[in-house]
């Protein structure tokens, strides 16, 4: 999902995630989505808010049994192993506080959290805000590689454009809290008018 | 010389025991004060009162209905537990949103109200209540303590020891603090934050209800009772620091041992202007002291917010 500041693309995630009220209907899977946050984690909808949502008071792994808050099954010591495949630094310093990594690191760290709740559907709020480009590239390795490998349905709210629609399959522009275009993003990508008045590169 | 010395030392030895018993009791209650601190916000004026209405609930267990000691006091922690998540449910949820002062002034009205309510149903003239550790008293090695004292220090310490399993090792333990120290994104992660909160009244309350029936064979079952405790609670609670649990504990020992100090030192000479009366003053210039030199207390932290 694209746009300009202020298209309302945060808004549209924290509508899905039941973080603001909205109206209207948000389906996912045919079932009508109703109820606050804790309804939505509930459903398979895991949110990674704009600016790292991590707890920064907890630990590494602490943040990471919370991602598993809504499960009900034991395998949690499964998924923090599995979760440590993509990211090993995490199991490796599971006690250190969350508030002392680095940006990257908590950026990370969000999305291993959400994994754990093993997603329906992700949602990300600009993940490469304020993090150097390797590391950025290196985040969106892992969310396709998610993807691909795992069937885990990602929306990705970038300012990035041209990161997020390599990394994608379909691509949302919003203007004033609306959709203005929409396609694959392989159109959106090849069209050079549309390129030039909305992506801006 | 020698003679004295060795005397010197265990009468040195009884006041550090006493001391950490009555210190004990000051973590329990100081442990409450923060749980409810990190999760509400607030300090919650009421907790005394809290406590002591949770040991007139244990009295009457006790003296009128005849039931032995302990089987009152699990039903009282259970009460009690109940009782702070009504309270929270009750009113503190609703002025929740509002400004921290209006928790506060809420928390003072609750206090007034306990108060009120303990004097109306049972009187204000004080009663007794046996503790489960009567009044033997050992000698250890010349050290003669009270089985009451080691009694609580058991007692306190293997509560603390619970409740850090609980917070540590138990998702519900781990969801209550991540619902205090960030309630928007404990709701993403699925954490029913109210609920949590509720939770965190309801063990404060428990462990008042514990250091209330603590406190209540030594000094005596009195509507007042845990008013002087309180305050050693808040004294205890910003010595370790008000959002420390750790510190709450430590704080509380080393302030029971430290007034015991005090009132030892006195009879030997040493501050021997230091009596019993001067033992409130002497935690609100701790309070006092510890705000001026170190807020944060001995285990606080300052804040780390990354921007
Ligand atoms: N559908 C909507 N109805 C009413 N107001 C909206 C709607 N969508 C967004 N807004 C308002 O528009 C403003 C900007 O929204 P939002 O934060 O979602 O933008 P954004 O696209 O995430 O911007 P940025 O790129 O700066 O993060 C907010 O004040 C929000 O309340
Ligand atoms: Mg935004």
């Amino acid at each position: 999902m694209l746009g300009a500041n202020g298209a309302g693309k945060t808004t549209t995630l924290r509508a899905i995630s039941g973080t603001v009220s909205r109206s209207g209907t948000i389906e996912l899977d045919g079932k009508i989505l109703k109820g606050g946050p804790e309804v939505a984690a509930k459903s398979g909808i895991a949110h990674v808010p704009e600016g790292r949502g991590t707890f920064v008071e907890l630990t590494v792994l602490e943040n990471l049994r919370l991602g598993a808050y809504t499960r009900r099954d034991r395998d949690v010591k499964a998924d923090i192993t599995r979760v440590g495949e993509y990211f090993p630094w995490m199991v490796e310093r599971g006690g250190q506080r969350a508030g002392t990594l680095s940006g990257g690191e908590q950026q990370m760290l969000a999305l291993g959290r959400a994994l754990m709740s093993r997603p329906r559907l992700l949602l990300l709020d600009e993940p490469s805000l304020g993090l150097a480009p390797l590391i950025v590239r290196e985040f969106f390795r892992i969310v396709r590689e998610l993807n691909e490998k795992e069937g885990l349905t990602v929306l990705v709210v970038e300012q990035d454009a041209r990161i997020a629609l390599r990394a994608s399959q379909r691509a949302y522009v919003l203007e004033v809290g609306r959709v203005a275009l929409t396609g694959t993003s392989d159109e959106l990508q090849g069209d050079e008018s549309i390129r030039r008045s909305y992506l801006g590169y | 010389m020698l003679v004295a010395a060795a005397f010197d030392f265990s009468d040195f030895m009884q006041q550090v025991v006493s001391g950490l018993a009555s210190g004990g009791i000051y973590a329990l209650l100081a442990l409450a004060l923060v749980i409810i601190h990190r999760s509400t916000g607030v300090i919650n004026f009421a907790q005394g009162e809290m406590a002591t209405l949770s040991a007139y609930i244990a009295w009457t267990l006790i003296v009128n209905h005849g039931w032995s000691y302990w089987p009152a006091f699990v039903v009282t922690l259970a009460l009690s537990f109940a009782g702070g998540i009504g309270i929270h449910r009750a009113v503190i949820r609703p002025v929740e949103r509002g400004s921290v002062l209006r928790i506060v002034i809420v928390t003072i009205g609750l206090l007034v109200a306990i108060n009120g309510f303990v004097i109306w149903k049972w009187g204000g003239e004080p009663q007794q209540l046996q503790g489960p550790f009567g009044t033997k008293t050992y000698d250890l090695g010349g050290v003669v303590v009270a089985a009451h004292d080691i009694g609580t220090i058991a007692v306190a310490l293997g509560i603390v020891g619970l409740l850090w399993l609980f917070f540590r090792f138990t998702k519900v333990g781990l969801a209550l603090r991540a619902a205090a120290v960030n309630p928007e994104e404990a709701r993403l992660v699925g954490v029913r934050v109210t609920w949590m909160l509720a939770l965190g009244w309801g063990l404060a309350a428990t462990l008042g209800a514990v250091a209330g029936m603590l406190t209540a064979p030594t000094v005596g079952l009195d509507p007042q009772m845990m008013q002087a405790v309180l305050i050693y609670a808040f004294a205890a609670a910003v010595l370790g620091g008000i959002d420390s649990p750790i510190g709450a504990v430590v704080g509380g020992l080393l302030l029971g041992v430290l007034l015991n100090m005090l009132s030892y030192l006195s009879q030997y000479g040493a501050f021997d202007w230091f009596t019993e009366e001067l033992r409130l003053p002497a935690a609100l210039l701790i309070i006092l002291a510890v705000l001026l030199v170190r807020p944060t207390g001995i285990f606080g932290r300052p804040e780390v917010k990354r921007v």
